[in-house]
């Protein structure tokens, strides 16, 4: 082999091509689904109906996006899901911190159990029905609280918490605080969350996007329509194929059968649209907050 | 000076503190700690509550299993009836069949869910950084954050058999168009390989921080040693990681009976229930659809025993074979 010192030997080099053969492939297969369904919701319906397009709009249209943004039900799914993300992060952020904070506490008597008693959950759930019963009981059926409470903490989320303050906030600082005579939520409030964005970002994060993509409790806990967030409204127009209330005319003529097709793929975009525009933005953190918790879970 | 003196004579961080605290009965402990830490035991009231509320209490509830369930008087006054919603359960011919499906669908998933991120992280690992290992990363990464709804309407676009792209290629290469959702045989590998399509990037970048953290000393050494890239990956990389995938399997495993239920119940459809009913599916059937809420939760505890059961045989056999597991 008449290769220099910095070269990789032939065999190294074959192999290496083979991976990048092999990465490309995988990224084709991940991104063709993607491609397909975009390319779809800007086509003309007939052309989707007639399976006409593959990865490239065919006449290329706006009407589905149109018949899409002009859904009430679609609307309406948008407004509750933006509430539930908000104020289920508020809620879900500011209770995790406040269970994580003490247990990151070296001399917070008790840590070791309440910790057990946490994991404990993650081992071993009390299952659907009877967590049903405990929401009916505290009559938040149906009420906007059955999206924001019962799946409010998670354990996860609280260990990737305790391990980044108990690993970036360093006892001195404690310490210092102590002798000028702040209180322990003065030290939290003052000290301790301005050290904490990245930690408070990934949180955040986390808990939007729960928030943003679940659907269980929605299906589980509410019956009122106009409580429904997106993805229950996805659900009845995507997988039931039952469009309602503004779409309810859908069904007149031929166009608009063909539609109500394309409408689902621009359904798919325009919900997925929010989480995939911030994705690259905060993938960073995600990885940082996976990282954490990987380090001790 | 009052703060100075109340603080405990606690050693730094890093001294072994557990032998000084043990010579101090737990009571002086626990009373020095509400001490300096009030307010931080007040500030858990609230999060703790939430634990008992929507944890603690449900398992409480688990006693109906046992019972027959009366709205009117509730949970603790209905009437005990011991096992037999279990021996309606284990009698029943459909028990089989949710066991048989629940088992095969979750072990499929954890098997051929648990290899491929190990297999994309090394690859990723092993060229240089650039666009194309970002664009690779990102792409990969991106299905992660779309809902399970979303994720289960593109497969049923994409498997339409009028004119999903997956039937377009099928019919390329020959195959006559069928209604693959339709068909019971077919529900597993949809089931997952979308399952893998959606989080095999996610997964990845856990192995790839394991990657991260290997020494590259052991690297240049192997190289000089003459060993190839692939004799690289197998003697120093797979080692590496080896102790992050124990964790992720024995986790895989953990969730293995827990995870089932949202995409399940979305890909169902009266043609492939023959193999898509499970026993999350089926719990949400009896218990809300048909309100008979003491045998759901009978099922459901069922499924509860078993995945814990399964979680600590997992966690055993790991710490035997290989020395690491989620606690010790």
């Amino acid at each position: 082999m008449s290769t220099t010192k910095i070269r990789e030997p032939f065999r190294d080099r074959m192999s290496l091509i083979v991976i990048k053969l092999m990465l490309a492939v995988v990224l084709v297969l991940v991104l063709m689904p993607l491609v397909y369904i975009v390319a779809n919701s800007f086509s003309s319906p007939p052309a989707v109906n007639a399976g006409r397009v593959s990865f490239w709009p065919v006449e290329f249209s706006l009407e589905a996006y149109r018949a899409a943004l002009s859904n009430s039900e679609v609307l309406t799914g948008y407004y509750n899901s933006l509430i539930y993300a908000i104020a289920g992060t508020a809620i879900s952020v500011s209770l995790t911190v406040a269970i994580a904070y003490p247990l990151s506490r070296k001399t917070f008597f008790g840590r070791n159990v309440i910790m057990t008693v946490l994991i404990f959950t993650m081992l071993f759930s009390g299952g659907l029905i009877p967590t049903y019963m405990v929401v009916n009981n505290l009559g938040l059926l149906d009420t906007r609280w059955a999206m924001l409470l019962p799946g409010a903490i998670g354990v996860w989320q609280v260990i990737i918490a305790r391990t980044f303050f108990a690993n970036s906030i360093p006892d001195e600082l404690y310490e210092a605080a102590m002798l000028d005579g702040a209180s322990e939520l003065r030290v939290l409030r003052s000290v301790v969350l301005p050290l904490s964005k990245p930690l408070l970002a990934v949180l955040a994060l986390m808990y939007t996007v729960y928030q943003w993509n679940s659907y269980f409790d929605a299906l589980v806990y509410l019956k009122d329509p106009d409580l429904f967030p997106l993805q229950i409204v996805l659900r009845n127009i995507l997988i039931l194929n039952t469009p309602r209330g503004g779409a309810g005319d859908l069904a007149q003529s031929m166009h608009q059968i063909q539609l109500a097709n394309v409408l689902r793929y621009a359904l798919i975009v325009i919900s997925s649209l929010p989480v995939l525009i911030i994705y690259p933005f905060v993938a960073r953190y995600f990885t940082k907050g996976v990282m954490v918790g990987a380090v001790k879970g | 000076m009052a703060i100075t003196t109340t603080h405990p004579p606690v050693a730094p961080a890093s001294a072994p503190a557990p032998q000084m605290a043990r010579r101090k009965s737990r009571w002086t402990e626990a009373k020095r700690a509400w001490r300096l830490h009030w307010q931080l035991y007040l500030l858990i009231i609230v999060p703790l509550a939430y634990f008992v509320i929507f944890k603690y209490i449900p398992m409480a509830f688990n006693v109906i299993a046992f019972k027959e369930y009366s709205p009117v008087l509730g949970p603790w006054a209905s009437e005990w009836v011991g096992l037999r919603n279990f021996e309606l359960l284990f009698t029943n011919p459909v028990f089989g069949t949710l066991l048989k499906n629940t088992f095969i669908l979750a072990f499929y998933l954890v098997l051929a869910s648990f290899p491929i991120p190990i297999l994309l992280a090394i690859a990723l690992n092993e060229i240089r950084n650039g666009w194309f290992k970002r664009t690779v990363q990102m792409v990969t990464y991106a299905p992660y954050f779309i809902s399970t709804v979303v994720v289960v309407s593109m497969t049923i676009l994409l498997l339409s058999p009028e004119v999903g792209l997956v039937t377009k290629g099928l019919d390329a290469i020959g195959v006559p168009a069928m209604n693959l959702l339709g068909e019971p045989d077919f529900f597993r590998h949809i089931y997952v390989w979308s399952d893998i399509w959606q989080t095999m990037g996610y997964s990845a970048v856990i192995y790839l921080a394991a990657l991260a953290g290997i020494d590259p000393a052991l690297h240049e050494a192997a190289k000089i040693d003459g060993a190839s890239r692939l004799q690289r990956i197998r003697n120093v990389d797979i080692p590496g990681i080896m102790p992050t995938a124990v964790i992720m399997l024995i986790l895989g495993v953990g969730n293995m009976m827990a995870i089932g239920f949202e995409k399940a119940f979305l890909l169902q459809n009266n043609l492939n229930l023959a193999q898509s009913e499970i026993i999350p599916t089926y719990v949400y059937k009896t218990g809300l659809i048909n309100a008979d809420f003491s045998m759901a939760t009978a099922v459901g505890l069922f499924n509860s025993v078993v995945n814990l059961c399964l979680l600590l045989a997992v966690n055993f056999i790991a710490k035997r074979v290989t020395g690491n597991g989620l606690w010790r």
